[in-house]
């Protein structure tokens, strides 16, 4: 199968039919397939989950389109509008708010254009205020992906927003 | 049955079959454990969600869900003590939390089973007051609404749309309290794969889930239900009309009953309305200067007597004809060929079975010695394969339809589908055989080919039970799944799959319809089915047969009725000299001999001048016969052509006398469904102005031509046809009031019949009948280059007469629409939704197109539902030799974009 019709991580636009297929052949995708484990993987390659893509795995898994969308609305880890590529948890718990934490998500907010629950226009964040990331000695802490930034300043995020992901 | 064990409940010795639950074993005993998210009647899975059901059981580490914890021998239960009441309040109290406290003006009070666990654990006021969820009711399409805020997230509809009804059209969506029912987020009801069944309405325990036209109509103890049969399809299922004031407010099931067993369609639960219709006849019309005038009674019955009679008079009898009718019935199409035959002096009788199943009667006579379904609808719940051919089941047959989903997809049977469209069942399909139209009998031989070329046919069955079967292997000895594969299009290796999956189940059914029936070969095509299930041993056994699905509610009963040019009731050849006699002596006159006109052969005879008068009743020809250009030409040309229908059809808008007729739910009589089970029908309401029953009018007409013919009741009716019909002997009212009963049922102790041919045959020995392939009669051409297909659609039926006067069903679908592959569509420059002009030699219509990969390129799909795009100005009127069934699914068209 010729890899460069699979789409890219994070992409906006609508995706035709053929890239989509391409898709689910390569993650092999059919009636015996898991369906949660599916949805994971194309969120994984896809960012999120667009409609097509829903519409296409409930035909090849057999599983009716409104139980695949009740699964997908059931858990919180699946998104149906695109989705930026990393994930900014910013924490809320009382040790960070005392150490300044409200400030620090201000400071991102402003940094990055956007509110809680919403991604950047180019895709490349999705910001979340969580309510406590369990390491509170490293507080003000936020968290890219699987990556711990503690003892923040609004400037100190400034630096990493710009550099998270691009090898510096 | 299980083995047998005994339990005790509040202190009762219980007995209850081994894997039953402690809900079900205690309802055995009469004791009724409160439950919410369960529901027995429909047999959907215990959830266990509601908790309403736990139950205290000695020795346990807790209260236990009755719902779903088996029953055990020697278990002591207890389902009513303070402490389950306690318990069981405080749920009822958590429910209505957020719940409206809207019972007085609620379109569910009083069988709304909340309310009703409210007032039994007596909780008043509300002692968690949340907020209540701030939604208002959704109305999404003309049938259904949705009140989210009386939903209780039971799930009962979700079980009844993916389990039963198997669908999965809805579901639950999001988490937490912003749970609700939905459909595939962004999806309207239309564009979701939602049919409008209404079943989720009918399981909802609570309010929030309604019939959109019952709203504001009445509450449940304004109505008074009548149970009666559906008067669409031959499914015959078995409803209850919900009446107030003489007027069908809505459709409800009674799960107990019937061969739906609590399941609808969109047309039986929503399409009762056009009964209380506007445009019903409410008086008799007499042609008058060239336009239909109202007349009384007298004058118009007066009038079609001395017509008839002069007619008679002067051009002998065989000039005269009638066309009966599948939607009336036993007792009205009884009356009508008797009246045909006895009073005018013909057998030039017949309805439109000739148009769908006259075939059927063909074939499986001459193979099995009787012409319908062979197995009952509930053999599907127990069969190990089913190969559907020809039968778009869930649209045509919604409720068979649905048994056959959940045989294919909750028991996993094998399900083989051919089908020359994409249709929902070859969806679930393990194989579908997309052939070309028309190929059945070289797909059919080919199958034949493989299983006796691997060994899989049934040697000790074709030995014991049939005769002619080394004609049939000579015959289809040729029809290698590579010569298959270049006639139908299918792969030979599909084919080869198909015959091995058919034939290694134990128990395998055949389920075919129109697609099979309606062509030139349309006999040749079910004697190769008959041969099929005769080879692998599939006849005379439950599970197995074949299975010819009727289209009409009464088609069935019709054709027992004799309301065919060659036989009387129960199929009892009018050539045969004892049968004859028999008919003689018992309606006292001299019964004409030679078999009548087919209802084709009546259309040419009016045309060239043979037939002068003909009596329809409940008929429309002029929408279903093939060819109407020329059907009109000839109705034109009668001296005189009666109609008796309830509304102004296009067939009566040409008529001379039109007579007022009872809608079904106006009257009494019996439908048979199309497995021969015969089922009361019974009045519910009053017919409109002067209308009267079908039989009733005709009685009267035949008094008035010096024949007397008169009946007290319907039941009278059925005592004379049972009298004179050996398979409808043992049937009366009395006894239909106990139950259905399926034909042959010979005598008044006979308990009926599930299946035919158990042991032995009806002619005695199964035949089987070497079948070669023939080529449609038009098959596309340069000029006219596509090949068209007729049929029906879910939402309307037949010529629509009733359904496109069904306010919900005529809103779900008001236009025709005509199937067309994207690339054909693309060659003619033809966008979704353009109008198209369709051309056969015969004629021509405008309807939009609709683009879809159901059908194959090359081919075409339109229903014949619509006066505004009559299909049948197409059609072409090719008769099968033996049957004289138009081909209604193989004609020649061309298409242009209209600009």
């Amino acid at each position: 199968m010729d890899q460069t019709e699979i789409p890219k991580l994070g992409t906006s636009r609508e995706l035709s039919e053929t890239e989509i297929y391409a898709l689910l052949d390569d993650l092999s995708v059919g009636v015996q397939s898991n369906l949660i484990s599916v949805l994971q993987r194309v969120q994984d390659r896809l960012g999120y989950l667009p409609a097509q893509a829903i519409r296409q795995i409930s035909l090849r898994t057999r599983i009716p389109l409104s139980r695949v969308y009740g699964v997908v609305s059931f858990y919180a880890q699946f998104y149906t509008t695109p989705h930026g590529r990393h994930t900014v948890r910013v924490c809320r718990g009382t040790a960070c708010h005392v150490k300044g934490g409200e400030k620090v998500l201000n400071s991102i907010k402003r940094k990055l254009g956007i509110d809680e629950n919403e991604s950047t226009a180019n895709l490349k964040y999705y910001l979340e205020a969580v309510a406590c990331l369990g390491t509170c000695f490293l507080a003000p802490v936020m968290m890219i992906d699987h990556q711990y930034f503690g003892e923040l300043t609004p400037k100190a995020v400034d630096t990493i927003l710009d550099n998270y992901g691009t090898g510096k | 049955m299980g083995e047998q064990i005994t339990l005790k409940i509040d202190n009762v010795e219980v007995e209850a079959t081994r894997g039953a639950t402690i809900l079900q074993a205690a309802a055995g005993a009469g004791i009724d454990i409160p439950h919410l998210c369960y529901s027995s009647n429909w047999k959907l899975p215990p959830t266990s969600s509601c908790r309403l059901c736990l139950v205290e059981v000695q020795g346990a580490k807790s209260l236990v869900t009755a719902c779903s914890h088996p029953a055990e021998a020697g278990m002591v239960v207890r389902t009513d003590t303070d402490q389950l009441r306690h318990h069981r309040r405080l749920i009822v109290e958590l429910l209505l939390s957020d719940h409206p406290h809207d019972c007085l003006t609620c379109e569910n009070a009083g069988k709304c089973e909340l309310q009703r666990y409210a007032y039994e654990l007596g909780v008043k006021a509300p002692r968690f007051l949340c907020e209540e969820v701030a939604t208002e009711p959704v109305q999404d399409g003309p049938a259904i609404v949705y009140d989210r805020s009386k939903c209780i997230l039971c799930g009962r509809c979700v079980d009844m749309c993916h389990d039963v009804q198997v669908n999965g059209a809805i579901d639950y969506y999001g988490r937490g309290y912003d749970t609700r029912i939905s459909l595939p987020q962004g999806l309207t009801r239309d564009q979701s794969c939602c049919v409008e069944c209404g079943n989720c309405v009918n399981v909802c325990p609570t309010g929030a889930l309604i019939a959109a036209a019952a709203q504001g109509a009445g509450r449940t103890w304004d109505l008074r239900r009548v149970q009666t049969i559906c008067p669409y399809c031959g499914c015959g299922c078995t409803i209850m009309l919900n009446v107030r004031d003489g007027r069908i407010i809505e459709t409800t099931v009674d799960p107990s009953l019937g061969v739906n067993k609590g399941l609808l369609c969109v047309k039986g639960r929503f399409g009762m309305d056009f009964i209380g219709h506007g445009q019903r006849l409410t008086e008799p019309l007499i042609r008058r200067d060239s336009e239909l005038r109202p007349a009384s009674w007298d004058e118009a019955l007066e009038f079609v007597a001395g017509r008839l009679s002069a007619i008679k008079e002067r051009f002998g009898p065989d000039t005269v004809a009638g066309l009966s009718s599948a939607k009336c019935t036993n007792e009205e199409n009884y009356v009508l060929q008797k009246f045909v035959r006895a009073v005018v002096g013909t057998n030039n009788v017949d309805h439109c079975a000739r148009l769908c199943h006259a075939s059927t009667v063909a074939g499986l006579a001459r193979a099995f010695g009787s012409g319908a379904m062979t197995n009952s609808i509930e053999d599907f719940d127990l069969t190990d394969c089913i190969f559907v051919i020809g039968s778009n089941t869930t649209e045509c047959h919604p409720i068979i339809g649905s048994a056959i989903k959940r045989a294919a997809v909750q028991r996993n049977i094998p399900l083989i589908v051919a089908d020359p469209r994409t249709i929902e069942l070859s969806e679930c399909a393990s194989v579908h055989l997309r052939h070309k139209s028309g190929t059945d009998v070289a797909l059919i031989n080919a199958m034949i080919h493989v299983i006796i070329t691997e060994g899989l046919a049934d040697e000790a069955f074709i030995a014991n039970r049939t005769e002619g079967f080394e004609d049939l292997r000579k015959a289809v000895e040729p029809y290698t799944p590579e010569l298959a594969e270049m006639i139908t299009g299918v792969a030979a290796a599909d084919i080869i799959r198909a015959a091995r999956l058919y034939a290694s189940a134990p128990a395998a059914s055949i389920v075919y319809s129109m697609g099979i029936t309606q062509h030139t070969t349309g006999t040749d095509n079910v004697l190769s089915l008959a041969n099929l299930a005769m080879l692998t041993g599939n006849v005379g056994k439950p599970g197995a047969g074949v299975n010819p699905l009727r289209g009409q509610n009464n088609v069935q009963g019709a054709c027992d009725m004799g309301a065919l040019p060659n036989v009387y009731s129960g199929y009892q050849s009018v050539e045969d000299q004892s049968v004859r006699r028999k008919f003689e002596q018992a309606w006292g006159v001299t019964l004409p001999a030679k078999a009548g006109l087919t209802v084709v052969e009546m259309i040419n005879a009016a045309d060239d001048g043979r037939l002068k008068a003909l009596y329809l009743m409940g008929e429309n020809p002029m929408l279903s016969d093939p060819d109407v250009n020329h059907v009109e030409q000839s109705l034109r040309k009668l001296d005189l052509l009666v109609v008796q229908d309830i509304f102004l059809s296009e067939t009566a808008q040409l008529a001379d006398v039109v007579l007022p007729a009872a809608g079904f739910a106006e009257k009494d009589g019996t439908f048979t469904n199309t497995e021969r089970r015969v089922q009361r029908v019974r009045k519910a309401v009053e017919p409109p102005g002067l209308a009267r029953d079908d039989w009733q009018i005709v009685c009267q007409l035949a008094r008035r031509m010096g024949y007397e013919m008169a009946y007290d009741s319907a039941s009278a009716i059925q005592d004379e046809i049972a009298s004179l019909t050996p398979s409808y002997g043992g049937i009366t009212y009395d006894r239909l009031e106990r139950g259905p009963l399926q034909w042959p049922c010979p005598t008044a102790d006979h308990p009926g019949t599930a299946y035919l041919h158990k042991d032995r045959f009806a002619r005695g020995l199964g035949k089987f009948h070497p079948v070669e392939f023939i080529a449609p009669r038009e098959l596309p051409d340069e000029q006219y280059p596509f090949l068209l297909s007729t049929g029906r659609i879910l939402q309307h039926f037949h010529t629509g007469t009733m359904s496109r006067r069904s306010a919900v069903l005529d809103t779900l679908v008001p236009v025709g629409v005509m199937e067309i592959h994207p690339g054909d569509a693309d060659r003619l420059s033809v966008a979704d939704g353009d109008t198209v002009r369709v051309s056969s030699r015969r004629g021509q219509i405008e309807l939009p197109a609709r683009l879809t990969d159901r059908v194959s390129p090359g081919t075409l799909f339109l229903a014949f539902h619509y006066r505004e795009a009559p299909a049948n100005r197409l059609t072409i009127a090719a008769l099968d030799p033996v049957a004289k069934i138009p081909e209604f699914k193989v004609c020649a068209v061309r298409v242009e974009a209209c600009r």
